[in-house]
């Protein structure tokens, strides 16, 4: 359904297609990065170098280059943050779930180290996506905060979340905190789906998500240009934090006789 | 791997076990009973004498002080198993895991049910609450709401009873988890206290039965993975 069509000269016109060839870019060396082990040596660097490079050009075209929204005006500019900030969070726990599912499938310490490395990389985003949030919605709403359905499910899946990363502290036993957290790690994804249509089905204030064809092109490329930003960036957390997680396992592992015995049980 | 009559006779016999255990002591769900009384006359303290604001939240309240006794239920319904190792008995039945979370978490939800049940009058005196809707639709509602309660509770008491600071987790996992079903709950509470001229109701009771649903499926599937010991 397009209402106007707006013209932009043919440079420009070409220019709309960059974010695309970079998010291509960038699904592409994630793709290489899982399907080939011996290139993760270099394949995380080029996407760190690209993430901070792109989030550096992103403030100039978000503040300055693209136009002010009708409605908000510059207020409005913060969504190139929120919006992108937020799909990464789903991404990330969308990525939790799948490890979660595949360690209850076949036990790996790969997966369990992937849970823990997305659902800790997704909380982040998560809470930075709902911080700006609010601070868009003092200007806009008139508070920070208000009790409705889009918030109150972010914040429920936040503290979701929360719980998942406390539980995994709380348990020592690395195969029974690998299990358990997977059980509950799928428990909490019920509330991805929620959050994602909670702008429909109850009607909320926030703004359900646009349709590509009704925003002006120059924002649409921006908005994706901040996605692709952040998504190499999001890879690259998640690589970091999964080599963490993996090593913590091994030291875990290797002394099995170091490790007390699981809390209670006689 | 046994047929679907077989889970369900085990699933009766971990039931049975468990009803039996509460009722030759009735000492969780007298200790329940006062508890969550004690609730609901805080909440009542805390705002002060306005008895308009408490019937217009009474649904709210009533389903907070369910909540914040099925977590001491649902506790307790996994502390009984670690004496003298009958978790390990548990697991040694001759029948399929999967009958022992059918059986634990149908428990838990008529455990619950009962207590809210007992609670209702006072509640209603306490609140000043007029019931329009019929006391039966209520009945039923209640079931459901435990029964929404009880799946995802009785799996993540099964988690935390062998974890550190289980008294901790267990909230901290359960509570957030359990707000979508909650918030249906109190909606549809609510509407059969006030009335119901726009007909929403059914679309609260809906989707509290569609988060039932899942929940119950996820914690049968599920289930076995949490008690298995390797």
């Amino acid at each position: 359904m397009r209402h106007w069509t707006l013209t932009y000269s043919s440079q420009t016109q070409a220019l709309l297609w960059l974010p695309m060839i970079l998010l291509a870019l960038v699904l592409a060396l994630i793709g290489v990065h899982v399907f080939d082990p011996k290139a993760r040596r270099w394949t995380w660097k080029a996407l760190a170098v690209i993430g901070v490079g792109m989030a550096v050009g992103q403030p100039f075209l978000a503040l300055s280059w693209v136009p002010p929204e009708k409605y908000m005006g510059d207020t409005g500019r913060i969504l190139y943050v929120h919006v992108p900030q937020v799909w990464m969070a789903l991404i990330a726990l969308t990525l939790n779930f799948g490890a979660s599912l595949a360690f209850l499938l076949k036990k790996s310490w790969v997966s369990d180290a992937l849970a823990e490395a997305s659902a800790e990389v997704g909380v982040l985003f998560g809470a930075v996506g709902v911080t700006l949030g609010a601070l868009w919605a003092k200007p806009t709403w008139g508070a920070y905060w208000t009790w409705d359905a889009r918030l109150t499910t972010a914040a429920i899946l936040l503290v979701v979340y929360s719980g998942y990363l406390a539980l995994r502290k709380f348990i020592e036993d690395p195969e029974k905190r690998a299990t358990w957290s997977a059980v509950v790690g799928i428990f909490a994804a019920v509330d991805i789906p929620v959050l994602w249509f909670s702008v429909k089905w109850w009607r909320s204030m926030h703004q359900t998500q646009s349709n590509p064809s009704t925003v002006d092109p120059l924002m649409t490329a921006v908005l994706r240009y901040s996605a692709t930003a952040f998504l190499a960036l999001l890879a690259v957390f998640i690589y970091q934090r999964f080599l963490v997680a993996s090593a913590k396992r091994n030291e875990e592992v290797a002394l099995p006789e170091a490790l007390p015995a699981v809390g209670g049980t006689p | 791997m046994s047929g679907h009559p077989k889970i369900l006779a085990g699933a009766f016999e971990v039931l049975r076990k468990d009803l039996l255990i509460e009722w030759r002591t009735r000492a969780r769900l007298n200790a329940l009973i006062f508890f969550s009384l004690a609730t609901l006359l805080l909440f009542s303290f805390a705002l002060g004498p306005d008895s308009e604001l408490l019937r217009k939240n009474a649904a709210g309240y009533y389903w907070l002080g369910i909540l914040m006794a099925s977590v001491l239920s649902l506790g307790e319904s996994f502390r009984i198993e670690t004496e003298n190792l009958a978790l390990d008995g548990l697991r040694l039945i001759p029948t399929d895991p999967r009958a022992v979370f059918l059986g634990k978490a149908f428990g838990n939800a008529v455990m619950l049910w009962l207590l809210s049940l007992i609670v209702l009058p006072v509640m209603v005196a306490l609140y000043d609450v007029t019931i329009r809707e019929g006391v039966a639709q209520l009945a039923g509602l209640l079931f459901l709401g435990c029964l929404g309660i009880s799946a995802p509770g009785t799996v993540y008491a099964a988690i935390a009873s062998n974890a550190r600071a289980r008294d901790v987790l267990l909230p901290l996992l359960l509570f957030p988890v359990l707000l979508p079903s909650l918030l249906a709950s109190v909606k549809a509470t609510g509407l059969i206290f006030e009335g119901d001229p726009m007909l929403q109701l059914r679309s609260w009771v809906g989707l509290l039965a569609s988060f039932n649903v899942l929940y119950w499926g996820l914690g049968f599937v599920l289930f076995p993975k949490i008690i298995e010991d390797d």
